[in-house]
């Protein structure tokens, strides 16, 4: 198959599987079956693009022109494929996972709820591969549109709230501050195409640079950069598939990686360390990391403290932007991959223990280990990655960025990793320690295993085994990622 | 080009165009009175409209490369004779007015039909063509009493549709008075000014107007009729603060007429305010005076935020996008006050973009209307489930007026930020975006009431007739259409810009 089309397959097929879930509204059975199908048929559609690319850099493709110089167009590179095999292949999980979680939950709308996901993915798609910054920005905002009734889904007070904060930040820091920097950028450079090296050198000079870099970087609200955050705990109120995928992965990933691709080609590695334009980014995600850190020790109800992990994670990958070296900028790429994997994990096995027992507090979960032992254990392995002890994948992009961080003499960002990980194993292993060794008081010793439906505990079981598979294929990702820093 | 001998040798109708554009609707208006019927007078004011439609499209096809098309009405050569002139700019006004008036029409059908008595309807129609032509005329002629002229037709017309809200609401009546009240000091202001502009060259051809302002120069009684003017047009364009007539007029006026006014009476004025600013005066005579940068510009920025805020506080869908409309006007005037080629280019495309985004607006909430009965939010609350394809018109609508990526409205809101940065104004690029922030709350307040909130007890099931579905979705999807292809409205918007730009050279007569 010709890449264009697979490209164009990629994009359209789950535009096909949103309005397949609102044409086959009333069959539920034949309407999930139909999703997953088209889940698979994505994955498959990337893979066809790896396989006809690799990891080198595809024609662009033009489907027309927007504004004159602006044109609608795609783009293969290796960050992108990357970000679009790890988001539909995690798709198909979530899927399975998604249809045993609403039925087994009794939630509603489920033709909604699938459409406006299978739409959430399109667009992330759309972002993935997009050949400048404008289709990016437009599909990012598609993306915020359409997972904007996922968070409200279950319309209570409470629900309404927090996808009115959802929407605010992300509508807010896109129009209000990223759009700006993209106007400025175009004004200046004269072109929005995501050049190798970047478009800005020798366009703009001084503190300007910094300038439009905290534009971009307050403006890409999906990468929770402090204190542009509060959204990704807002975003709780979802049901948890759309925790797991789109808060995990999806969305938030789209905010990094639209970082990662505003550092890499938009600003341009070099000129970010020649101008020294990002160090203040660098103290701050660093110092969002360690503050979302401290806030998720404090947090009783799991998502919220998986959340603000979260909001710590994503700015390892900021980090790696900010430090300005291709180590740091590899090891941010990785990242995705490997946090992608590991924080799914952990979401869904939230979800699991909310399905089996309608239990969202980590002070209930006392000894449930014993009657859930496969979700524990995945919830282990996912919290071991995030962490990022060997044998999983998540060691290997913490230690690309301590190298990064040593690198460049910023010995207070190897602090700050390091002094990270401590914090992670504060505040996830003590979830797995009261589930497995504490006695819980409404448990009988002798009790049954009792898991949630297969469908629900299957898929985190699945993820988590992909944290150890994909330690041992670090490096093959880390080769398919180099272009991206080779020089030009 | 229309040459003296028109008038007794065979032309072909191609060059009758201008005239026609003016005529065909405003002899439909007695032949509707005269057929009486009903369902005739409909037809005959929908075909008319079509054609009027035609027409407009077949001047813009001639003129949209940068040429002008002159008519000589009855072959009386200007200055004594009136003359009509068509540039890109007012093509794109006539295309724009003549084009939501067809779509309007077919959802006039039946929202006209449940919200006024069946006797009165074919008057109602006869009025609506004569709107049409008054507000035709204002843009194809180049005289600058005719303007006046056409201006009046509009408005009188436009006066009693708005009072033909009253079956439904009695508030129309003071509504349409208030309105008329204002619209007749505002034309009171604009004849002033052109009778001052007549004593002081002479003449009443914008073109003539424009050649002798440029070789005399800036006099006492120049810039009086400048004031005057912009006085007078801004109280039609209802530019922020003489915008008190709208929210009422909008808000009690039939759910048709606001669609169809929304989108066009406005925007005309929009169009007569920059033909007098930059051909008639010149943008030198702008420039020294800083009237734009220091009058129009601030007087816009209060628009986009203080009518923006008070529509956030409305619980009435109607009057909130009233409201709106008056803060997009800032936008378009924000524009107009650059003085630079993406600065018009903004404000004339958003004049159009805006205009479409309206239309699908006003059209989705008057099915909300006619279904429930009321636009107030505890009315249509819910009703995203019952009426599925108006209330996805009205998010279409709602995104374009916000402007996200993809929707017409981004186009626009892109070419005036561009056109700040170039400027260098920093603080104004950071104003819009901000005030587009504030469309996203009184977007998502209707949003949020059609989806994720209950329907009120006594309202009826049903989605809206399928004549009024179709004319809402020809416009909601025209607003992702000109968000996604760009090259007619752009096109046009560059042309346009630069003609005006030229000031006085782009309005030589022949």
């Amino acid at each position: 198959m010709e890449t264009h089309t697979a490209i164009l397959l990629t994009l359209a097929l789950p535009t096909l599987a949103a309005v397949s879930n609102i044409v086959l509204r009333d069959q539920a059975n034949l309407r999930d079956a139909v999703t997953l199908a088209g889940a698979v048929a994505t994955f498959l559609s990337v893979l066809q693009i790896l396989a006809n690319v690799g990891n080198g850099t595809s024609e662009t493709l033009v489907l027309f022109e927007i504004l004159p110089g602006l044109d609608l167009a795609f783009q293969v590179e290796p960050l992108g494929l990357l970000f679009a095999i790890v988001a539909s292949g995690l798709w198909i999980l979530t899927h399975i996972y998604g249809v045993g979680y609403m039925r087994g939950n009794k939630e509603d709308h489920h033709a909604r709820f699938f459409s406006c996901f299978s739409l959430a993915i399109a667009s992330v798609m759309g972002i993935a591969l997009a050949a400048n910054m404008f289709t990016l920005f437009l599909f990012y905002e598609v993306l915020t549109l359409s997972t904007y009734p996922l968070v409200a889904h279950k319309g209570t007070p409470e629900a309404i709230r927090g996808a009115r904060t959802y929407l605010g930040v992300l509508i807010g820091t896109s129009i209000g501050l990223q759009l700006i920097a993209i106007i400025w950028t175009y004004a200046i450079a004269g072109t929005l195409d995501f050049t190798r090296g970047g478009i800005l050198d020798g366009k703009i000079a001084g503190s300007m640079v910094a300038v439009l870099l905290a534009l971009y970087a307050f403006g890409i609200g999906k990468a929770a950069l402090m204190p542009f955050h509060r959204w990704l705990p807002a975003a709780m109120v979802a049901p948890t598939p759309v925790s797991a995928l789109l808060h995990a992965v999806a969305v938030v990933k789209a905010g990094v990686f639209t970082m990662l691709k505003v550092g890499i080609y938009i600003f341009g590695i070099d000129f970010l360390a020649a101008t020294g334009a990002s160090v203040w980014l660098m103290w701050l995600a660093a110092f969002s990391i360690v503050a979302a850190s401290v806030v998720a020790m404090t947090k009783d109800n799991l998502k919220a403290r998986l959340a603000y992990s979260t909001v710590s994670q994503l700015s390892y990958i900021t980090l790696g932007m900010a430090l300005a070296t291709s180590m740091g900028v590899l090891g941010g790429g990785m990242h995705i991959a490997m946090h992608a994997m590991g924080k799914i994990t952990l979401f869904m096995c939230a979800g699991s223990i909310y399905v089996a027992t309608h239990k969202t507090d980590i002070s209930q979960m006392t000894g449930l280990g014993r009657i859930m032992p496969i979700t524990f254990g995945a919830f282990f392995i996912g919290a071991l990655s995030i962490i990022g002890l060997p044998p999983l994948g998540g060691s290997w992009s913490k230690w690309l960025l301590i190298m990064a961080a040593a690198d460049t003499g910023q010995w207070l960002m190897m602090v700050v990793l390091g002094l990270s990980s401590l914090l992670n194993v504060a505040y996830l292993l003590p979830v797995v320690g009261r589930g497995y060794f504490l006695k819980g008081q409404d448990i009988p010793a002798d009790a049954k295993m009792n898991e949630a439906p297969w469908m629900v505990w299957l898929p985190p079981a699945l993820t988590a085994v992909g944290c150890i598979v994909l330690f041992f294929f670090a490096g093959d990702i880390q080769t398919f990622l180099s272009p991206i820093v080779a020089p030009r | 080009m229309a040459t003296e001998a028109a008038h007794h040798t065979a032309m072909s109708l191609a060059e009758q165009l201008p005239v026609l554009q003016v005529l065909v609707p405003f002899l439909a208006a007695p032949l509707i009175v005269f057929v009486g019927h009903r369902g005739l007078a409909w037809l005959v004011a929908f075909v008319t409209s079509a054609a009027a439609f035609v027409i407009a499209g077949l001047m813009l096809g001639q003129v949209i490369g940068g040429g002008v098309i002159y008519y000589h009405i009855g072959g009386w050569a200007p200055p004594l004779g009136i003359e009509y002139r068509v540039d890109a700019t007012n093509a794109f006004v006539l295309l724009l007015v003549s084009g939501i008036s067809t779509i309007v029409l077919p959802y006039a059908r039946q929202s006209v039909a449940s919200e006024i008595p069946l006797r009165h309807h074919a008057l109602f129609y006869a009025c609506y063509m004569l709107c049409l032509t008054g507000l035709l005329g204002v843009v194809v002629t180049g005289d600058a009493f005719n303007v006046f002229v056409f201006l009046e037709i509009s408005s009188l017309s436009t006066y009693v549709l708005v009072a033909q809200g009253s079956h439904r609401d009695k508030r129309a009546l003071t509504a349409a008075y208030d309105y008329l009240i204002m619209g007749t000091i505002g034309a009171t202001f604009f004849v002033i000014g052109l009778g001052m502009l007549y004593m002081a060259t002479g003449t009443l051809n914008m073109a003539d107007l424009a050649a002798r302002i440029a070789s005399q120069g800036a006099n006492r009684t120049v810039i009086a009729a400048f004031g005057f003017i912009v006085v007078g047009m801004g109280l039609k364009a209802a530019l922020y603060p003489l915008h008190l007539w709208l929210p009422n007029a909008y808000t009690y006026a039939p759910s048709a007429v606001t669609s169809f006014l929304a989108a066009t009476a406005t925007k005309v004025a929009i169009y007569v305010l920059m033909r007098f600013m930059f051909s008639v005066f010149q943008p030198a005579f702008l420039f020294e005076g800083n009237t734009l940068e220091f009058l129009i510009m601030p007087l816009a920025v209060m628009a986009m935020f203080a009518a923006s805020v008070i529509a956030i506080f409305q619980t009435d869908l109607k009057r909130l996008l009233a409201y709106s409309s008056i803060a997009q006007i800032g936008y378009m005037l924000l524009g107009i006050g650059m003085l630079s080629q993406t600065g018009l280019t903004a404000a004339i495309v958003h004049l159009f973009n805006h205009g479409i985004t309206k239309a699908a607006l006003f059209m989705g909430v008057g099915a909300l209307v006619f279904r429930t009965g009321g636009s107030f939010f505890d009315r249509v609350q819910g009703m995203g489930k019952t009426m599925p394809w108006t209330s996805g018109a009205i998010v279409i609508g709602g995104l374009s007026l916000i402007g996200v990526p993809g929707t017409a409205g981004f186009v626009s809101k892109w070419y005036l930020v561009q056109g700040a940065l170039e400027k260098g104004w920093w603080p104004v690029a950071v104003l819009i975006v901000v005030s587009s922030l504030l469309a996203v709350i009184y977007v998502w307040q209707i949003i949020e009431a059609l989806y994720l909130q209950a329907p009120a007890k006594d309202i009826p099931a049903g989605e809206a007739p399928a004549t009024m579905l179709i004319p809402m979705w020809i416009m909601a999807l025209a607003c992702i259409y000109f968000g996604l292809a760009t090259d007619i409205t752009l096109g046009a918007a560059q042309a346009a810009a630069q003609g005006l730009l030229a000031g006085s050279s782009g309005m030589l007569s022949h």
